[in-house]
């Protein structure tokens, strides 16, 4: 007997037990499953980041400056004195300053220059014809963009290309909320062929 | 001196990391990659942290006897992880793994499954086509969904190529502009972070 599949298929009924109400065996599955995930995290994060960037090189490779991230990382645990608590405040103050630092690059070229120059498409093809698309595209952009622009009231030409804005997220927040059940269901399918197959054998 | 150290850290972290973008030296790779690993050691010291006071709090619940028995098996689950891989190690075949692939993995598919009836619940509830907005919202939703199941495929290729369409151009529009609305409000806040008018990391201080 696959014990392995033994034990899914009871947790995995566990947690649909939900749909019926709150129960016991839902928030049994549910604490099992907070304590395996942290717990997995640990383990991850130990062999990563510790043992791999910290442990080794420093005391393999004799890399001393290691020292420095150990102590602001021990830093972190002064949270738990009132009287030296700020002093976590640091290593903090690195993580947030460095993750600030590298995303203001990051978000010019990815979430910015890319997405204005992957909108900007010739309206009329190499053959002659009219891109349409192209159009949409643009039309669909600069009429969001519109929407969100809050330094003129919206009124006029500004009020009427702004409400077009307001079209094109509506679809955009459709075909995202479709895509979104589709790739639920997709999930919901897979456990309960699982179920099916795996667990109960009703299925070959 | 409890928030000023911390904003000078923040300044020149913050500063290195936007600076070497400029560089292609090696030195500045080097500086880029060393701090990228100490953000990393860092936030591992942050997770265990966190673990500690998830504990913390977990035996407090035990001794005041507050859901006894699921912050029970919550922590026993917690402290099985490492004693699993210190015991079998972590590789295919061993018992932290079989936890992670049997037990960890199948539940975490399944909370994600379940959310196919709450969302399908909501819709169900909050899909009214009250005015031309909520009718367009509800129509490329409709399309989408249907153009996404695999028996409209052998019906008519109509609706599938639709979808696409939808996907690949009205909707990649908006979502452009969103994104480009998202990359400049992260680039202000970051330089604010950066320049300590943002200072919600010290509590305000």
């Amino acid at each position: 007997m696959d014990w392995g599949a033994v034990a899914a298929g009871l947790l995995t009924l566990a947690i649909y037990s939900f749909l019926y109400r709150d129960n016991p065996v839902y928030k049994f599955a549910e604490s099992l499953l907070i304590g395996l995930s942290i717990g997995y995290a640990l383990v991850t994060f130990w062999q990563t980041a510790i043992l791999d960037k910290l442990v080794y090189p420093l005391f393999s490779h004799g890399q001393l400056l290691l020292i420095v991230p150990l102590l602001l990382g021990l830093m972190m645990f002064s949270r738990f004195s009132r009287r030296l608590g700020w002093l976590s405040r640091i290593p903090l103050a690195l993580m947030i300053g460095a993750g600030a630092g590298s995303a203001i690059p990051a978000m010019l070229y990815e979430r910015t220059l890319r997405q204005v120059s992957n909108s900007i498409q010739p309206l009329v093809t190499a053959g002659g014809q009219f891109n349409f698309s192209g159009l949409v595209v643009l039309v669909g952009l600069l009429s969001t963009l519109a929407y969100f622009y809050f330094s003129r009231e919206h009124k006029g030409f500004l009020g009427s290309f702004a409400k077009i804005g307001t079209y094109f997220m509506m679809i955009f927040f459709g075909a995202t909320f479709g895509y979104t059940v589709m790739s639920r269901m997709s999930t919901l399918i897979g456990r309960v062929d699982f179920l099916l197959t795996d667990f109960l054998h009703y299925l070959k | 001196m409890s928030s000023r150290i911390p904003l000078i850290v923040c300044l020149v972290a913050g500063l290195i990391m936007f600076l070497q973008y400029f560089s292609a030296h090696p030195v500045a790779r080097a500086m880029f990659n060393q701090v990228n690993d100490w953000w990393q050691i860092i936030f591992a010291f942050t997770l265990f942290v966190g673990v500690a006071a998830f504990m913390n709090n977990s035996m407090r619940a035990i001794r005041r006897g507050k859901e006894r028995p699921f912050k029970t098996v919550s922590l026993l689950a917690l402290i099985s992880m490492p004693l699993l891989a210190i015991i079998g190690g972590t590789k295919i075949g061993s018992p932290f793994l079989w936890t992670f692939d049997n037990l960890q993995a199948p539940m975490q598919a399944t909370v994600f499954s379940l959310l196919a009836f709450f969302v399908a619940s909501a819709s169900f509830r909050g899909f009214r086509a009250r005015n031309l907005q909520a009718t367009i919202l509800l129509v490329a939703a409709l399309i989408v969904l249907l153009g996404r199941m695999p028996i409209m495929a052998y019906l008519s290729d109509t609706i599938p190529e639709l979808t696409y369409w939808i996907q690949d151009y009205p909707s990649m529009a908006a979502r452009r502009a969103i994104l480009i609305g998202i990359g400049l409000g992260s680039m202000t806040t970051a330089l604010r972070v950066i320049l300590g008018l943002e200072r919600t990391y010290l509590r305000g201080q």
